[in-house]
């Protein structure tokens, strides 16, 4: 076992230099927030040299498992934090998790490129996604029945958009779930009939349909700008969770810095949507 | 008993000339064969095309801490280590149990007694236990019942989490029937003349077995470890929750903590890139990495078996 | 099953060496060692069932409650319950209660209080949906459509865990596989052993293995990027992935399988079955399928029944080509979702502890026991078989 140890060893040495040992953070929880989560880390330790930060995924729920037995510091959430997880935080905290907004993700509806439609409102793309609407002609398009993509039910992505834009309702039984958002836009591409959603910092491959809120508000586009500032109508915060009692010293400062300026620069360049100007420290 | 007596006008097999239903029907299994065959040649041709140009030295050594996701910077050194640990540490627990249950059966358990019939029993059946039921079994036993139970109830587990560890004794327990099956099947290769021998100048069994049945017998427990290898290196859901990691930077330190693996990698980059597109050389290139460790190692598992079936028919 | 000349036989001889132990301790003690050792793969089956099993049996007693809407008390009304009650309406166990202070005390209040605002007011919200009748019995859910009455959605604001979409996913995929592979398997398995020269078979069987070690993320790789689009193109169905897909892309793994089981069954039929028919005039296709495939018949029948425990618990490859909707459908053409899939996918998101991640636990161990089960049949099979080819040919 030791031999094989040195063996790692040696074998880390030979890609990475030597770090110091120093302040230790862990970031364990949503896969749709690990690479920025990833980038953040790594420019912040490209400032901060003395702090190490490992980032892992796995998904919400087991960020939240692993930040209640405090085998991480901090839990990256697709969601807001469920009952049954705060219950379970508290039994072991006495306090609940801080919760902390540290991005803006707009979801987008995509569609293949060939297909005309261009627009769609808020109740119309709830129907198609719950099964109501069953022709893409129903909603100006051409006569041919709809394929409907949606994201694996444990995803964030699935809660979100079954909560905010179906209203609670189950999705139409026949959508087909995809793993990721990857493919869901590869299976929207491919499929001149299909619309499926995701997070807008995917988008290659397909088209993004602009929203309207109901029939007498104006089609928005899925861009940074509207997201930001609100207008387009489907997008959701990304959290991050902390135990109150670790909240301090490097963790606070890791964090802060997250939720300002430079912090928010990152999350344009890995393709999610800064906090407008009022949330960021 | 009588299923296999052969009814008397079964028995008429006058030949009528050219038989065209025997040809017909020869013909067909050979294409069956021959089918088979061309479908494993069209994934190894398929993967090796596409993902030849983006196969190269740097992508081997390359480690993922740029971009994992960017055809030019993306490497998969951390999920070759990541995979190379978790089944040399499985190798380490499976290879020492798997050979001392072959010796158990072939050299000392009566073949007709209730214990061996388990044994052999429960050998066949963990063959057959899901994958994905391994990784149940990983998250619930070594991770939630022996990792915790270590930790006890200390504040911060140590032991009690997604690690190499756990996810190598869980793959080590889907590999023991490989294990067992192969070195069983040299022991039995050996002839009794040489234990015979070596009893005959005064060893005891004990020393027979340690000294000239289990070498003797080593290409088939190279053979067992080997197809453990890699059946075990490809294997991804009874990782899933009990070590392997979406993303890490670093590279493993410890056997405790989390590692990337190949095969996870290849789902993720399948299902969860941002652009499949443009991440579909990369996508490539990491199943050929993965299809070269397996099929590699499978080639090499029937060329020591082949090996060992000829020294056993020319022993016999 | 038992031969008395045969263990007599055995007795003596190697087998019987460690009779008159008692002399030599170390050896003794190295024998019994040996055999403690050879016990873990037993022990192993038994750990899996046990550990897999005691995660779902809070819900097999019925302890687990997933109603949307459990009664609720105003946190500011703390004061006024007695210790017990509020432990009892907060769910702690004794220690708990006894460690926490008033200030979490006031935080779970708050917790609840927020959960029964959100939660829905209709019929189903105060369901316990992780009770049996809802596994298995037809539901006319509030928010699901009335013609949709067997459904898996374990998110949302109420958790519907009807199995049958699952059962019956992993089913079609499963006969999907069987059926592509079978018939190819057993033909090459005939092919391989009883047809080619035997030079040829030197080649053929570890060609054919080889196709075992494909890992099965391949396999869903392949069915999920090359096969589901060509498959469409050739037979344009509408969802790109499907039962069919993902069955075909299963065969694959369940083949190797199949065909080494059958080939070692057909195989050991004694040569001397097929000399007699040669001799008789038979041509070498008549001997193989007339006298040497019904010899070996309960094997073949072996190898099918554990190629079925294959597919039924293959993960990756239907994980990704099954498109995983969970749609009560008997359509080859529509997405699946099978049990294998679910566990999969959705246990890294589940409430650790909670009525799903135990309710995953719970479809697991039902996969092991049919797995179990089939492996048990197929192994007894095979014992008769070479028990009966052992004795005949004696």
């Amino acid at each position: 076992m030791k031999s094989l140890k040195s063996l790692t060893l040696i074998a880390a040495a030979l890609v990475l230099a030597g770090s110091a040992q120093a302040a230790n953070i862990t970031v364990k929880g949503s896969d749709t927030l690990v690479v920025l989560a990833q980038k953040w880390a790594e420019t912040y330790m490209g400032k901060n040299a003395e702090t190490k930060i490992q980032v892992t995924g796995g998904g919400t729920g087991t960020g939240f498992a692993a930040l209640q037995n405090k085998s991480t510091d901090l839990c990256n959430a697709s969601r807001k934090i469920k009952p049954a997880e705060q219950i379970n935080c508290v039994k072991v905290f006495g306090k609940r998790p801080t919760e902390y907004k540290v991005c803006l993700d707009g979801l987008s509806v995509y569609v293949s490129a060939e297909n005309p439609v261009k627009e769609l409102t808020v109740a119309q793309v709830a129907d198609i996604f719950n099964g109501k609407t069953k022709n893409w002609k129903e909603v100006g398009g051409v006569d041919a029945p709809i394929t409907v993509y949606s994201r694996e039910n444990s995803s964030g992505t699935y809660e979100f958009f079954k909560e905010h834009v179906l209203q609670g309702k189950d999705f139409a039984a026949s959508a087909q779930t995809m793993p990721g958002t990857a493919a869901v836009l590869q299976a929207v591409a491919k499929d001149k009939n299909g619309v499926g959603y995701g997070g807008a910092a995917y988008g290659a491959g397909a088209k993004a349909l602009a929203i309207k809120k109901d029939d007498a508000s104006p089609a928005i586009e899925p861009t940074e700008d509207n997201v930001v500032k609100g207008v387009y109508p489907i997008w959701r915060y990304l959290y991050v969770y902390v135990n109150p009692a670790l909240d301090k010293g490097d963790i606070a400062k890791y964090l802060t810095w997250i939720r300002g300026d430079e912090g928010q620069k990152v999350v344009k360049d890995v393709g999610y949507f800064p906090l407008p100007k009022n949330l960021r420290e | 008993m009588s299923t296999t007596t052969v009814k008397a006008s079964r028995l008429d097999f006058r030949s009528r000339g050219f038989d065209f239903v025997s040809f017909a029907f020869t013909s067909l299994t050979g294409l069956a064969t021959l089918f088979i065959l061309g479908v494993l040649a069209i994934i190894i041709a398929n993967v090796v095309w596409h993902g030849w140009s983006t196969f190269s030295w740097r992508f081997l050594t390359g480690s993922a801490d740029q971009d994992m996701f960017d055809v030019n910077k993306a490497g998969v050194l951390p999920m070759v280590i990541g995979t190379a640990l978790r089944v040399l540490v499985m190798t380490v627990f499976v290879v020492p149990v798997g050979v001392i249950t072959a010796v158990y059966l072939t050299e000392y358990a009566q073949s007709t007694a209730l214990t061996t019939r388990i044994i052999r029993g429960a050998v066949n059946n963990l063959a057959g236990v899901p994958s994905i039921v391994f990784g149940l079994f990983g998250l619930g036993f070594f991770i939630s019942f022996i990792g915790r139970g270590i930790d006890g109830g200390a504040p911060e587990p140590h032991w009690g989490k997604p690690a190499i560890l756990w996810a190598s004794l869980t793959l080590s327990v889907m590999t023991l029937p490989l294990v067992i099956v192969a070195t069983e099947e040299s022991l039995r290769a050996i002839t009794p003349g040489l234990r015979e021998a070596s009893l005959a100048l005064g060893a005891t069994k004990l020393e027979t077995i340690i000294k000239i049945v289990v070498p003797e017998a080593l290409p088939g427990i190279l053979t067992g470890g080997i197809l453990a290898v890699g059946r075990a290196g490809g294997e991804v859901a009874p990782i899933l929750f009990t070590g392997a990691a979406y993303y890490m930077r670093d590279l493993p330190h410890s056997l405790t903590d989390q590692f990337m693996d190949l095969g996870y990698h290849v789902f993720i980059l399948s299902t969860q890139s941002p652009d499949i597109e443009k991440t579909r050389p990369i996508l490539f290139a990491t199943v050929l990495a993965l299809l070269l460790l397996t099929l590699s190692l499978n080639l090499v598992a029937v060329i020591v078996r082949a090996r060992v079936r000829k020294k056993m028919r020319a022993g016999h | 099953m038992t031969n008395a000349p045969h263990t007599a036989k055995r007795t003596v001889g190697w087998m019987g060496i460690h009779r008159g132990h008692k002399a030599r301790p170390a050896e003794w003690l190295a024998e019994k060692l040996i055999f403690l050792v050879s016990l873990t793969a037993i022990l192993m089956v038994f750990l899996i069932f046990v550990f897999v099993a005691r995660e779902a049996l809070p819900l097999v007693f019925g302890q687990m409650n997933s109603a949307a809407a459990r009664p609720v008390i105003p946190a500011k009304e703390m004061g006024k319950l007695k210790p017990d009650e509020l432990r009892d309406y907060l769910a702690l166990t004794p220690e708990e209660f006894k460690r926490l202070d008033k200030e979490a005390l006031t935080a779970l209040m708050e917790v609840r209080e927020e959960e029964g605002k959100e939660a829905p007011k209709d019929k189903d919200a105060t369901v316990n949906t992780t009770e049996w009748k809802y596994l298995f019995a037809p539901h006319e859910w509030s928010d699901s459509r009335p013609e949709d009455r067997y459904v898996w959605q374990p998110i949302g604001r109420i958790h519907k865990y009807n199995l049958w979409p699952l059962i019956i996913g992993s089913l079609k995929t499963t006969i999907v596989a069987l059926l592509f592979s079978v018939p190819l398997a057993l033909a090459a398995a005939i092919y391989v052993s009883q047809l080619c020269r035997p030079s040829l078979k030197e080649w053929l069987k570890p060609a054919i293995e080889l196709l075992s070690g494909v890992p099965s993320v391949v396999l869903g790789f392949f069915g999920l990027m090359v096969m589901a689009t060509f498959l469409q193109g050739v037979l344009g169905y509408q969802s790109r992935l499907n039962a069919f897909v993902a069955g075909i892309a299963l065969g694959l793994a369940v083949i190797p399988v199949v065909f080494s089981i059958a080939e070692d069954a057909l195989t050991s039929v004694p040569r001397s079955y097929t000399q007699a028919a040669l001799a008789l005039g038979a041509s070498k296709w008549q001997a193989a399928w007339q006298i040497v495939l019904p010899a070996a018949a309960p094997g073949v029948f072996a190898a099918v029944v554990l190629g079925f425990g294959r597919a039924i618990g293959e993960t990756m490859v239907v994980l990704m080509a099954s498109g995983n909707a969970s749609i009560m459908s008997f359509s080859l053409f529509d997405s699946t979702r099978s049990i294998t899939a679910t566990i999969a996918a959705e246990l890294a998101e589940a409430v650790f502890g909670g009525h799903h991640y135990r309710m995953l636990f719970l479809i697991g161990a039902m996969l092991f026991i049919v797995t179990f089960l089939t492996n048990l049949a197929g192994d007894l099979i095979m014992h008769r078989l070479k028990g009966r080819l052992e004795g005949k040919a004696k």
